[in-house]
């Protein structure tokens, strides 16, 4: 599976929605996913790829990583996935 | 001042996931104790517990729900679910503003801390699951309760060590004693039954390897157990408004602190607790039926309670009947009282005295009528529940019969 897969898959499982219910567009309030959702699915991508994801819970806008939709989440988990292999 | 009355209880421990099948096995003396079963047990010098078995936590919670839920909560909430759905209270509008829930804990989330210390240090990890924090506070199950039940009065948790849960209720009957809410959610819950929670107990070296034996001469030693018991604390005139069933009554209680040693504890710091409950409750000593002892199975304990019951009741000491039901579900540290008042409600409501059991042989310096074996009928018209801390806090509460 590629990362943009992956991700959604860890996303749609936080959302508790089949993966094919999560667009590309979408944003995580969209998806319903609240604060407290948000960390837990980092962690869940921090895990599945081994990777550390610089997020801030306090300024999630200062934070070098996008989470302004699907789309930009997954280009993030590729960029940090190429800098940290 | 109002007068308050228990219009709801529930619980899981290791005699039952419920009041009724407690209740039962209380009465039929059984033993909640068995080999405990978790990860490195083996590394473990004690290997006994009251541990909660046949519990599948996936039947009462969705997986949201148990990735927040440490087992303390979970233990907190199965009790809650079932006091309050016994009592029959909706929260909402006044009566939500005003109740809250005041509950006893000791050691918060330990399976949550002893699983991430171990993902950090044994698996040398760098990263642990977002909501530790949140599953290990020991507010948290007070917090989820107030959630689940929409509870927006004063809610807090307390924690004295083996005296929490007596010191939550204590407090819980004076908020609504004095008329502040009409109704409190309290009680208390605990689950140090993992690696590094008793691993930390057997460095005391007070922990028996093969039994509770309260009060008997071959004790040798306490035995940890783990669980919850919520009650619905009710003003008495609002619970009789509503028809609602009445359990028992608070009559009163005492709080003490030894303020001498850090573990051993003190027959004066006892007394004075029981008498002061006693006092608070204007209940003459000669009315006491039953107390619900401390009972923990050590050498300490059990003489230092027996002397002070017998200096304070004095010729009606050899009258009244006290048992420790710490035999049969273990010691539930912060949890422990909320448990042992269920045997102070049977005594009362039902007439039926829960033992003690694995009482083998007599201790010259135990000699108190302990219920030794078998449970008992008999007409108690007050029961005292009695809790000794770690520190020297204690906190005695004191029931009467609803009538």
């Amino acid at each position: 599976m590629n990362i943009k897969d992956r991700v959604i898959g860890i996303i749609a499982e936080q959302a508790v929605l089949e993966p094919s219910d999560v667009k590309m567009d979408s944003t995580l309030e969209d998806l319903g996913i609240d604060s407290l959702g948000l960390v837990e699915s980092i962690f869940a991508i921090e895990e599945e790829f081994d990777i550390s994801v610089p997020f801030n819970a306090n300024e999630p806008q200062e934070s070098d990583f996008d989470i302004s939709s699907v789309a930009s989440i997954i280009s993030g988990i590729e960029t940090l996935v190429k800098e940290q292999s | 001042m109002k007068r308050v009355v228990i219009t709801g209880a529930g619980t899981i421990n290791s005699l039952g996931q419920n009041v009724q099948d407690t209740l039962g096995a209380m009465r039929e003396g059984r033993c909640g104790i068995s080999d405990l079963e978790f990860r490195d047990v083996d590394r473990l010098a004690i290997k006994i517990g009251g541990q909660v078995k046949g519990y599948d936590p996936e039947t009462r919670f969705n997986r949201q729900q148990l990735a927040l839920y440490d087992r303390f909560t979970q233990f907190t909430l199965i009790a809650a679910r079932e006091a309050i759905s016994q009592a029959g209270l909706e929260f909402s509008g006044e009566l939500a503003a005003r109740a809250g829930v005041v509950l006893g804990n000791s050691g918060g989330g330990m399976t949550t801390l002893d699983d991430n210390y171990r993902t950090v240090y044994e698996d040398g990890k760098n990263r642990v699951h977002p909501f530790v924090v949140p599953k290990l506070m020991n507010n948290a199950a007070a917090s989820h309760v107030s959630m689940e039940f929409n509870l927006k009065g004063p809610s807090f948790t307390v924690a004295t060590a083996c005296a929490s849960s007596n010191h939550a209720m204590a407090q819980a009957f004076q908020m609504v004693h004095g008329g502040l809410t009409p109704v409190m959610i309290t009680g208390g819950s605990e689950s140090m039954l993992c690696f590094g929670g008793v691993k930390a107990w057997e460095g005391l070296r007070v922990m028996s390897k093969d039994g509770c034996r309260p009060f008997s001469a071959n004790r040798n030693g306490m035995v940890q157990g783990e669980g919850a018991g919520v009650f619905v604390f009710e003003e008495y005139e609002h619970a009789r408004a509503r028809g609602a069933e009445i359990l028992a009554e608070v009559a009163g209680y005492a709080m003490s602190s030894d303020a001498s040693d850090i573990v051993m504890p003190s027959k004066q710091g006892a007394a004075r607790a029981i008498r002061g409950a006693l006092r608070d409750a204007r209940i003459n000593l000669t009315e006491v039926g039953y107390i619900n002892a401390h009972g923990t199975g050590t050498a300490a304990n059990d003489k230092t309670e027996s002397a002070a019951v017998a200096d304070v009741f004095g010729a009606h000491a050899d009258n009244l009947m006290i048992s420790s039901t710490k035999s049969m579900h273990g010691h539930l540290i912060g949890g422990t009282g909320a448990v042992e008042l269920l045997a102070c409600i049977m005594a009362l409501r039902d007439g039926v005295i829960a033992p003690t059991i694995n009482y083998d042989e007599p201790d010259p310096e135990c000699a108190l009528d302990v219920v030794p074996n078998e449970a008992r009928e008999a007409k108690v018209d007050v029961a005292l529940s009695n809790a000794f801390a770690f520190g020297g806090l204690n906190a005695v509460l004191a029931l009467r019969r609803h009538s």
